[in-house]
């Protein structure tokens, strides 16, 4: 029996950065929750990677290697997740607040009937029970709280958490998990997958954002914003008014009716700072602002600001950024 | 075509979030509230689907206090049929919690499609439907941006991480909600003043099984911004040197 059990997120044959934040997460609680750590593997030719899972602080990986897991799908992933956690049967399963762990951890709090906590940014034990830090309202508020079930689901805000530096000489038991389901019991079935013009990551995952607003006066001038995210290897965001407009796709919206992110360099360009973009973005660790306004309420929450012209300020920071870059 | 969306009833984005002085609620006084902008997404394409379809209803669920009248006649407003509120006088409860008591509401009314936001604006769980589908055991598609029903089945876009998926679904299916999938209405005159004369039907909530307890709610920490570097290009090299040697971020 394992204290903590570990999702782990696998992309393109490797492990995602979250991994290692959810692996170092669960070391830390698994302690004071008596146990070890188990980590959960599902994909298809992933079990080569449980020598990696080993070396971030594994006890024992799970494995779920098969074709039916080859694309994520909650129907197959459920039932394998669910397996592995009876084997495992924690106190404590630790998924990554992603586009797959989202809807995930749902599926198996209701499959195996334990208590779910969302998203949540600092976790602890309290008197025995899994107490937990979570934004409401976008992050405007910040809740406590305490689950009582006998195993609770978790998941993590990426980029919140240390993650586990591999050790290199550690390893783990290896053990198979039989899902015992079969490309026919998908019932929702991806018929095709339709290319990002672009292979960026997701916003919520990115270090360095660089977002863009209404100052930019529009959709024609992006590659100045676009130019300033490679210059300093980030992916680009929006505020809710540019995709209002239609200049930005919406899944670069950044705020309460948009992404929540946390990165570390958080660079506001032409963005005033409504309250719900604030909300949005708030948790980063390091906030930038360029804004021609000295009054926008965005300077009051920027560790850094310079009043100016985008137009003028962005080009001259991108060429400053690309330097340092060479 | 027989849809169900559920909607809640929560504070505008737009609001200030205060928290109340027994240090585990909002202060909800002067707060405009909304239908949560990802349900009301679902809920116009549930209505389009149903205008385009020519037969068939929209039912909107709502499980929250009696003041989510407001929401309901709202949805009802905007070409809902008819609706269940499912009157909560126990105040919070968790993502399960939530889900047990949609689920045993829809469970035995005949649907094609359950749709909800992909996630509410107050507690940002992103998790109700998916948990609403796999308690009712049925398939689920989630961040949908697209969304087409015929001939038993649907074919919905989802936004996934690598790029948007095309989902083929025997139906009855859960679906939620991105931002894309469709445009809200505002009500017409026409639609408010029927909206008075459509039925809510309306059923207590049982007690919350106290699984989750919300100890503690407090305003997230200050940030202590608000240092000018600078202004206009000429602040440009002061502002890397911080970045690099004062926050280390790059």
């Amino acid at each position: 029996m394992a204290a903590v059990c570990v999702f782990v997120e696998t992309s393109k044959g490797k492990l995602k950065k979250s991994a290692a934040e959810m692996m170092g997460e669960a070391g830390r609680l698994a302690g004071s929750l008596g146990g070890g750590v188990d980590a959960v593997l599902v994909g298809k030719g992933v079990a080569a990677l449980a020598a990696d899972v080993a070396k971030l602080g594994a006890d024992r990986v799970l494995v779920a290697d098969a074709d039916v897991f080859a694309a994520f799908t909650v129907e197959a992933y459920v039932k394998a997740v669910t397996k592995a956690v009876a084997a495992s049967s924690p106190k404590l399963v630790v998924l990554a607040a992603s586009v797959v762990g989202k809807d995930l951890a749902p599926a198996l709090a209701a499959a195996t009937g334990s208590a779910l906590l969302t998203d949540v940014t600092s976790v602890g034990v309290e008197g025995g029970k899994v107490t937990v830090r979570k934004p409401v309202y976008a992050g405007k508020a910040i809740a406590t709280v305490a689950a009582s079930t006998d195993t609770v689901i978790a998941t993590l805000r990426p980029n919140v958490f240390e993650p586990a530096a591999p050790d290199d000489s550690r390893t783990a038991p290896v053990e198979p998990v039989e899902a015992g389901v079969g490309a026919d019991g998908i019932r929702a079935v991806v018929k095709e997958v339709l290319a990002k013009a672009s292979e960026k990551l997701d916003l919520t995952e990115a270090d360095i954002i660089v977002s863009g607003g209404r100052g930019m006066k529009g959709p024609e001038n992006w590659h100045l914003i676009e130019n300033l995210a490679a210059a300093v290897g980030g992916v680009t965001g929006a505020s809710r008014a540019v995709v209002d407009a239609g200049w930005r796709p919406h899944e670069e919206q950044v705020g309460q009716t948009g992404k929540t992110v946390s990165p570390k360099l958080y660079i506001a360009v032409g963005i005033s700072g409504a309250i719900q973009h604030l909300a949005g973005m708030r948790t980063s660790k390091c906030i930038v602002a360029i804004n021609v306004d000295a009054e926008a309420p965005i300077f009051k929450v920027a560790d850094y600001g310079i009043v100016g012209d985008a137009f003028e300020v962005v080009p001259v920071l991108t060429e400053e950024l690309k330097k340092l870059r060479e | 075509m027989d849809l169900i969306v559920c909607v809640k009833r929560v504070p505008d984005s737009a609001a200030k979030i205060k928290v109340a002085s027994d240090g585990k609620s909002i202060d909800r006084s002067g707060v405009e509230h909304v239908i949560s902008p990802y349900d009301e997404i679902a809920l116009e394409r549930a209505i389009q689907l149903k205008e385009a379809a020519g037969d068939g209803s929209v039912t909107v669920v709502c499980l929250g206090p009696a003041e989510a009248t407001k929401e309901i006649r709202q949805a009802l407003a905007m070409g809902a049929d008819k609706a269940v509120h499912v009157k909560d006088a126990h105040g919070a409860r968790g993502p399960l919690g939530i889900a047990k008591v949609l689920a045993a509401t829809v469970k035995d009314r005949a649907f094609d499609a359950l749709l909800f936001g992909k996630q509410s604006i107050d507690s940002d769980n992103s998790a109700v439907g998916i948990l609403v589908a796999q308690l009712l055991d049925l398939p689920v598609v989630s961040l949908v941006t697209k969304l087409e029903i015929a001939d038993g089945k649907a074919t919905a876009h989802r936004e996934a991480e690598g790029g948007t998926e095309v989902v083929e679904v025997a139906l009855p299916a859960v679906f939620t909600a991105q931002r894309g999938l469709a445009e809200p209405r505002y009500p017409s005159i026409k639609g408010i003043m029927m909206a008075k004369k459509k039925p809510i039907e309306e059923v207590e909530a049982p007690a919350p099984s106290g699984k989750l307890e919300l100890a503690k709610l407090e305003p997230p920490p200050e940030r202590k911004g608000g240092r000018i570097v600078g202004e206009g290009a000429d602040a440009v090299p002061e502002l890397v040197k911080l970045l690099r040697q004062e926050a280390k971020v790059i």
